[in-house]
């Protein structure tokens, strides 16, 4: 047996002759989480790092909740200096990786398949069966009603920072969206809070991906592949 | 179970013990001189992921791409925000990098600007002259990169129309300035020649006091405090690059706002 004909892929000639129904020429169903995604996914593990303890190290020179620090064990850079640089290098990373990754589940459907549609009243069943410890996780291939909540949030919230993060840097050039989102100030917290948004998820999301492991082993091999949803109308 | 912030090499507790009682007054000084203090004690301790000789390059070359980014982000014709009199903070905020006990008062009798680089007339400046040219009044936030801000009266003439009296070569680069405090620094061209960058003689319709640069300091409505220095005593014109104080030290030098 040819090292090839194990591999995953297209079906070789040999096999299409010698089952000529078409669908086995058919590539093979995609993973759960596709190369890309798991790429984008790390990618942005990364750049939220280094956003997040960058981050705490610029707010520790003048604090926005009084008495509240972050320990330099936490923080990215030494002083506020290297603090900025890693924030204004992680930028980068950060809304590259964003933006290709929004591209990229917009073209393929996958954020409109995953995280739509999202109904209230599922979310409120969801919630009552998890505080009853009755936490269904069995397919990975389908999110329920606070996963999907919880994604949508945390995706807005990285679009949030992205663009409180430019006014704040560039308060000049974007006045009229500084002075429509409060002043300099606000902004300032209102980038703040998005981090707390975004912490908030990452304790939720890294807790649960070590509860159930089989979803934080998806997010590296792949995980199970999944066949076409028929579209609803 | 193990915190994914935690660096893979903690540093050494026994160092941080011994550092202790410098730690509490670094704390004291508050600010910047404490920030840099406990940045080289954090350095000192070699947990820190940022001295790596390696990543500081990396991260200050990303430095100079985001100085090109803030200059085609930057409309000279767009002015920052400006506001009511009534809103000046008096007196204006101090900071520097010393406190302002060691301020060192400028002697206005020997005091003069001195001209270098693509300058057609070098002659230095008194005091007096500067007097004589127009003067444009200002009142504007200045925000410091720490993140605190404050609004402030600013008057005197502009930089272009004192560039363009002298003969400057406005097609430079750079104007670089030197100061009485040893706080040099350097901005581009575009915010040189911009409406709301001023050499600052007043503040709040007051001759500058002592600690906010008598006679003149320059005051950029569009750069951030750091890139603002007080007490000039000379201003060059050049194609080559001269960083500035706390650029030297790992902060950005476009510091656009």
């Amino acid at each position: 047996m040819s090292i090839e004909s194990q591999l995953p892929g297209p079906a070789t000639a040999a096999e299409v002759s010698a089952d000529q129904v078409p669908r086995r020429a058919a590539p093979r169903p995609p993973r759960l989480h596709p190369l890309a995604i798991r790429l984008m996914h790390w990618t942005n593990a990364l750049a939220m790092i280094i956003m997040i303890r960058s981050g705490w190290g610029i707010y520790d020179d003048y604090v926005i909740v009084p008495g509240l620090h972050f320990s330099s064990t936490y923080r990215l850079g030494g002083w506020a200096a290297p603090s900025l640089l890693w924030h204004f290098a992680g930028m980068w990373l950060l809304a590259l990786n964003g933006l290709a990754y929004l591209l990229y589940g917009i073209v393929t459907g996958r954020l409109r398949d995953r995280m739509l549609p999202i109904r209230f009243s599922e979310i409120v069943h969801t919630v009552r069966d998890t505080l009853h410890f009755k936490i269904q996780h069995e397919d990975l291939t389908v999110y329920n009603a606070v996963q999907k909540l919880l994604y949508i949030v945390v995706i807005l919230a990285g679009i949030w920072q992205v663009f409180t993060g430019l006014f704040i840097w560039k308060p000049v050039q974007f006045s009229s969206a500084v002075a429509l989102l409060g002043g300099f100030q606000a902004v300032r917290i209102e980038h703040f809070v998005g981090m707390v948004v975004i912490v908030g998820f990452l304790i939720v999301h890294v807790a649960l991906s070590f509860l159930v492991p089989r979803t934080l082993w998806a997010m590296l091999t792949g995980g199970p592949r999944v066949h076409a949803v028929e579209k609803a109308s | 179970m193990r915190s994914p912030f935690r660096p893979s090499r903690p540093p050494n507790p026994a160092i941080l013990d011994d550092h202790r009682a410098l730690i509490r007054l670094i704390e004291r000084r508050g600010f910047i001189r404490g920030g840099i203090s406990l940045g080289m004690l954090a350095m000192l301790t070699g947990y820190d992921v940022t001295s790596e000789p390696g990543v500081e390059n990396a991260l200050r070359r990303v430095s100079s791409w985001n100085d090109r980014v803030q200059a085609a982000l930057f409309d000279p014709k767009r002015l920052a925000p400006t506001y009511p009199e009534s809103m000046i903070l008096k007196p204006p905020k101090f900071n520097a990098y010393y406190d302002i006990t060691e301020v060192k008062p400028v002697d206005v009798t020997s005091w003069k600007l001195e001209l270098a680089g693509l300058i057609a007339d070098k002659r230095p400046w008194t005091a007096q002259r500067l007097d004589t040219l127009p003067v444009t009044h200002m009142v504007i936030k200045h925000i410091c990169v720490e993140g605190w801000d404050y609004i402030g009266g600013w008057s005197g003439p502009t930089l272009r129309s004192f560039l363009e009296r002298v003969g400057a070569d406005l097609t430079a680069k750079y104007v670089a300035f030197k100061t009485a405090d040893d706080y040099p620094s350097s901005i581009d061209m575009a915010t040189a020649l911009h409406p709301q960058t001023l050499l600052a003689t007043q503040y709040a319709g007051q001759p500058l006091a002592d600690p906010f640069g008598f006679p003149v300091r320059l005051r950029m409505a569009t750069k951030l405090g750091y890139k603002n220095p007080k007490w000039l005593t000379a201003i060059e014109v050049t194609n080559v690059y001269q960083g500035g104080y706390w650029e030297s030290l790992g902060e950005n030098w476009f510091g656009g706002m």
